[in-house]
């Protein structure tokens, strides 16, 4: 981009800095209805020490400036509204946008969570019908709507599982976690007080049964395990994973991060699974927003029901709900306030569009990735050859040999027009390329990715320079991670007098 | 099915084209035992219009037309509809965590924004992206000084937030930290003799919230000292962020959990939120959640990427600093959007009239017989008020003035049964504040 050019020019190059730059003193974007009660000096209501002159460093600019500002921020981003985003294991389908409608009813939108409960029934009916929705899909018996997102449904499932244990006598000791898992499984085990035991994968990837039934021993609450697992391989042995665990007293939880392949077609509740978690912003659609705001409901069977975190929402007589904000066994709060309520208003709007038809958007999401598998199976390296589900997982071993690798192969993805798959991830796959294309791509939009994916592997073959210093067409090319680290800028300081950034 | 591209015929050619029968091969890996055989007992499918009517059903069982003073944690703020506009653009909203820094730009200089503003709002150096709420700020707040400083005890003040609390209490269980709670003095503020004889060598954090749960200041400059006399981190809760448009930050704070609900966020029925953490630059390692950080690119152009990510659990597993992964990006993005537009007048000016609303109201109250003030220290958009009857029947009487009356203190203060948690914004006008005191009064004066 030529430096000179200050105006905007096409979006993807145009200038914007940051809102701090164009402000201005006495710039306003925002007024207020004039005060209707007596003003009050703040030094006399509060005492001078605790008065402040305003926010230093706070902008100063215009309301179209603000609007313009992140209109432009916006056109840098890739989006599911753009095109596919096939990022493995994030879920990337369609947002529907009666779901944001609906969330933002004056009624819904604007409830406070302490108003009496006898004006708050509609946010409760909203609450109950999503539960026996989710609890329908999960084949499970009792649910909690309250966690914020899916890492800490994580936690508040291990921790379910202790306070069942304890209250069985013996909190224990580990929890083992396979080498596929995603991090926040091993990252939440720790907050929960236990001890992390990675398991091998076996030659398929898939859990190491006769390995499991030694390492189980009494000391093992629970295993974590995904399923699908993160290859996009279904765990076929889950019943029997199942039993060995509860010969032994510890409990098997699910990370529902890949629900996507079973909603309708099959239920964790009826393979063994005791606790699992759900993320809404991944199979229930609700917006992924840059990263959050998510929920993660935790679905259970009745063994761990007496734990739930409070408040509980119950059914009086009458059919009035409500929500009691005591139990004797529960673990307590995991968050304040009921839950990301706004997020699940949004998920049961995508549940009631479906209805049963939920495994029609399944099976397309298994269509799909099924359907890129082949296109692509004979120039991508497939380290494992097992059936895939909602997503597949290559490796860059044959472009390596060009020096191409996985990450190279996602950036010049960008220049054609697509967002990366996942990178690198699972880690037991060296350079992996995960590829979860979910039900919202059409045959065309998966048949474009094909395109572009062949054509990348051709470059990498014949010419690799071009792959290995993508992307080229984008606002920015690859940036300085190291040098971020390294010397962290973290926030935008005023220029120092002598006209340079404070950083 | 309106969200699914696919005609039957394509459904059919894909299929073809992978060499499978039927749609039953691809799921050959599930065994017939334990799939569905019957159709999921839920409702639906609805039409678009079906789904809104359902919803403005609910909609209309809730308060909608009521006048409420209810706060405690989440306030009734003005929004512009540009910041509604912005967050619902679908490159912002249909994007997920800028992992791929070259084609998310949007996002991340918008999160460097972010982390900016509240640096500015919290006097602190350096801030996250967002964690899930205020609540949970808190508790990775006390995490991370246990973390920085091998201790095991935390103080909290009973004048922090209950849920606040409870939260903490349900995450410290398991990780060996023990909650001791410091007293409320007469003034409302934190009981300094209580806290000065729980203070040891062994105390990693003293945590406090101001404007406190009562809404009344705390005063940060004694606290700070005598928690870093011991050694000891002071940890900072801000539940209502518009104070910090009048109020002296918490600069003496290592650490800041900051709501971010009252910048542009309805209030949702309880969330989503935005929780915001800050801190000192020297602690940056041990903070949980996402940074985005500037940097260049390799032609020289600035630009934006995640960072110090071997914090975080995808790199670092079982030893990250936290477990969170998704937070509230599109709530953190609201909130500086809303931030940017009010600017450094316009949320001077609306901690201003909330102040001044505050204390009409109060002056309102205080002249129904029999109404008297809780706490006299000094006190933002909330303050707590004894009534001479039950909190609760009077509640009862306002609701059939179409009132929401304010949140009784006796649940989670025993000792402050007949006392009323009253909020007031600059949505509150004049006309509802003296109505509501007329609805009080005549509440009681009612025969019991």
């Amino acid at each position: 981009m030529n430096e000179k050019i200050k105006k905007a020019s096409r979006h993807v190059s145009q200038s914007e800095g940051l809102i701090f730059e164009k402000s201005s003193p006495g710039k306003r974007a925002f007024e207020l209805p004039p005060l209707d009660v007596p003003g009050v000096e703040p030094a006399k209501a509060l005492g001078a020490h605790y008065r402040r002159e305003g926010v230093e460093g706070f902008p100063e600019v215009s309301e179209i400036e603000v609007l313009r500002h992140f209109t432009r921020l916006s056109t840098w981003n890739h989006a599911i509204d753009l095109g596919m985003y096939p990022l493995g294991s994030c879920t990337m389908k369609y947002n529907p946008r009666v779901n944001e409608f609906v969330a933002r009813l004056e009624g819904i939108a604007t409830e406070h969570p302490y108003q009496p409960q006898d004006l708050s029934q509609g946010c409760l009916k909203i609450l109950r019908l999503l539960e026996k929705c989710l609890l329908e899909i999960t084949g499970m018996d009792a649910i909690t709507l309250q966690p914020a997102a899916g890492a800490q449904g994580e936690l508040t499932g291990l921790l379910l599982i202790r306070a069942c244990l304890q209250k069985r006598g013996n909190p224990r000791k580990k929890v083992l976690i396979p080498d596929s898992a995603h991090g926040t499984n091993p990252a939440t085990a720790v907050i929960a007080g236990y001890e992390v035991e990675n398991i091998k994968s076996e030659a398929h990837g898939q859990i190491d049964v006769e390995k499991l039934r030694d390492l189980v021993t009494e000391d093992v609450a629970a295993l974590m395990i995904t399923n699908p697992s993160t290859l996009g391989v279904y765990e076929q042995r889950l019943p029997e994973i199942a039993e060995i665990l509860h010969a032994k007293g510890a409990l098997l939880y699910m990370d529902g991060a890949n629900m996507n392949a079973l909603a309708g077609v099959t239920r964790p509740g009826d393979l063994g699974v005791d606790v699992m978690h759900l993320n809404l912003h991944k199979t229930f659609s609700t917006p992924h927003g840059g990263g959050g705001p998510g929920a993660g409901p935790v679905a259970m069977k009745k063994i761990l029901e007496p734990f739930r975190p409070v408040p509980i929402l119950v059914e009086k007589e009458g059919g009035r709900l409500a929500l009691e904000p005591v139990r004797p066994d529960s673990i307590g709060r995991v968050k304040a306030f009921s839950s990301n309520f706004g997020v699940l208003v949004r998920a049961l709007a995508y549940i009631l569009a479906y209805g049963p038809g939920v495994r029609q958007a399944t099976e397309d999401a298994v269509l799909n990735a099924n359907y890129i598998r082949k296109h692509l199976e004979d120039i991508y390296d497939l380290p494992y050859s097992l059936p895939s589900m909602h997503e597949v997982v290559f490796s860059d071993a044959l472009q390596k040999k060009n020096g191409v690798n996985t990450m190279d192969i996602a950036k010049r993805l960008i220049d054609y027009g697509f967002h990366p798959y996942t990178t690198a991830f699972p880690l037991i796959v060296a350079g992996a390329l995960m590829i979860e294309p979910t039900e919202s791509e059409s045959r065309e939009e998966c048949d474009l990715f094909i395109d572009a994916m062949r054509a990348i592997a051709e470059e990498a073959a014949t010419q690799p320079e071009i792959v290995k210093t993508a992307p080229h067409n984008t606002r920015v090319r690859r940036l300085d991670e190291v040098g971020a680290a390294r010397k962290p800028v973290l926030r935008w300081k005023p220029a120092t007098k002598r006209g340079e950034a404070a950083d | 099915m309106r969200y699914l591209p696919k005609s039957p015929a394509e459904r059919q050619e894909m299929l073809a084209a992978i060499g499978a029968k039927s749609i039953d091969e691809l799921f050959s890996s599930i065994p017939e035992k334990y799939r569905l055989r019957e159709p999921l007992k839920i409702p639906g499918p609805y039409s678009e219009a079906e789904i809104i009517q359902y919803f403005k059903e609910r909609a209309a069982e809730n308060a909608a037309g009521y006048t409420s003073f209810l706060g405690a944690g989440v306030y009734n703020h003005l929004r512009s509809v540009v910041t509604d506009t912005i967050i619902q653009r679908g490159e912002f909203l249909t994007s997920y965590t800028p992992y791929q820094a070259e084609i998310s730009q949007g996002t991340l200089q918008a999160i460097f924004e972010f982390q900016t503003l509240m640096c500015q709002l919290t006097g602190q150096d350096v801030a996250n992206a967002s964690m899930y709420d205020g609540s949970t700020a808190t508790t990775e707040a006390v995490l991370m000084a246990e973390r920085l400083t091998g201790r095991r005890r935390v103080l909290v003040a009973r004048s922090v937030h209950p849920e606040y609390r409870e939260v903490l209490k349900t995450y410290a269980k398991n990780s060996g930290l023990s909650i001791e709670e410091i007293p409320f003095a007469a003034s409302g503020t934190v009981d300094a003799k209580a806290l000065a004889g729980a203070l040891k060598n062994d105390v990693a954090a003293v945590v406090a919230q101001s404007p406190n749960f009562f809404g009344v200041i705390e005063p940060y400059a004694p606290l700070a000292e005598a928690a870093h006399a011991v050694g000891a981190m002071f940890v900072v809760a801000i539940a209502e962020g518009v104070s910090l448009g009048l109020l002296r930050p918490p600069a003496e704070a290592d650490i800041v959990a900051l709501e971010g609900q009252s910048f542009g966020l309805p209030p949702s029925y309880g969330g989503p939120f935005a929780g915001v953490m800050a801190a000192r630059e020297k602690y940056v390692r041990q903070m949980p959640g996402r940074l985005a950080g500037q940097t260049t690119d390799s032609e020289g152009r600035r630009g934006f990427v995640l960072t110090l990510a071997t914090r975080e659990q995808h790199i670092r597993r079982e030893k990250a600093t936290s477990n969170i992964c998704t937070n509230q990006a599109l709530c953190a993005l609201a909130a500086t959007v809303h931030l940017a537009l009010l600017g450094k007048e316009g949320l001077r000016e609306m901690a201003e009239q909330n102040l001044a609303k505050a204390q009409f109201a109060l002056a309102e109250l205080l002249k129904i017989p029999g109404v008297r003030r809780t706490f006299d220290a000094p006190f933002f958009n909330e303050f707590t008020v004894e009534l001479p009857r039950s909190v609760k029947i009077v509640n009862s009487s306002l609701l059939r003035e179409k009132i929401v009356g304010p949140l009784a203190l006796g649940t989670p203060y025993p000792e402050l049964t007949k006392n009323a948690l009253v909020c007031v914004t600059e949505t509150t006008s004049r006309a509802e504040i003296e109505r509501f005191a007329a609805a009080m009064k005549k509440a009681l004066e009612q025969p019991v």
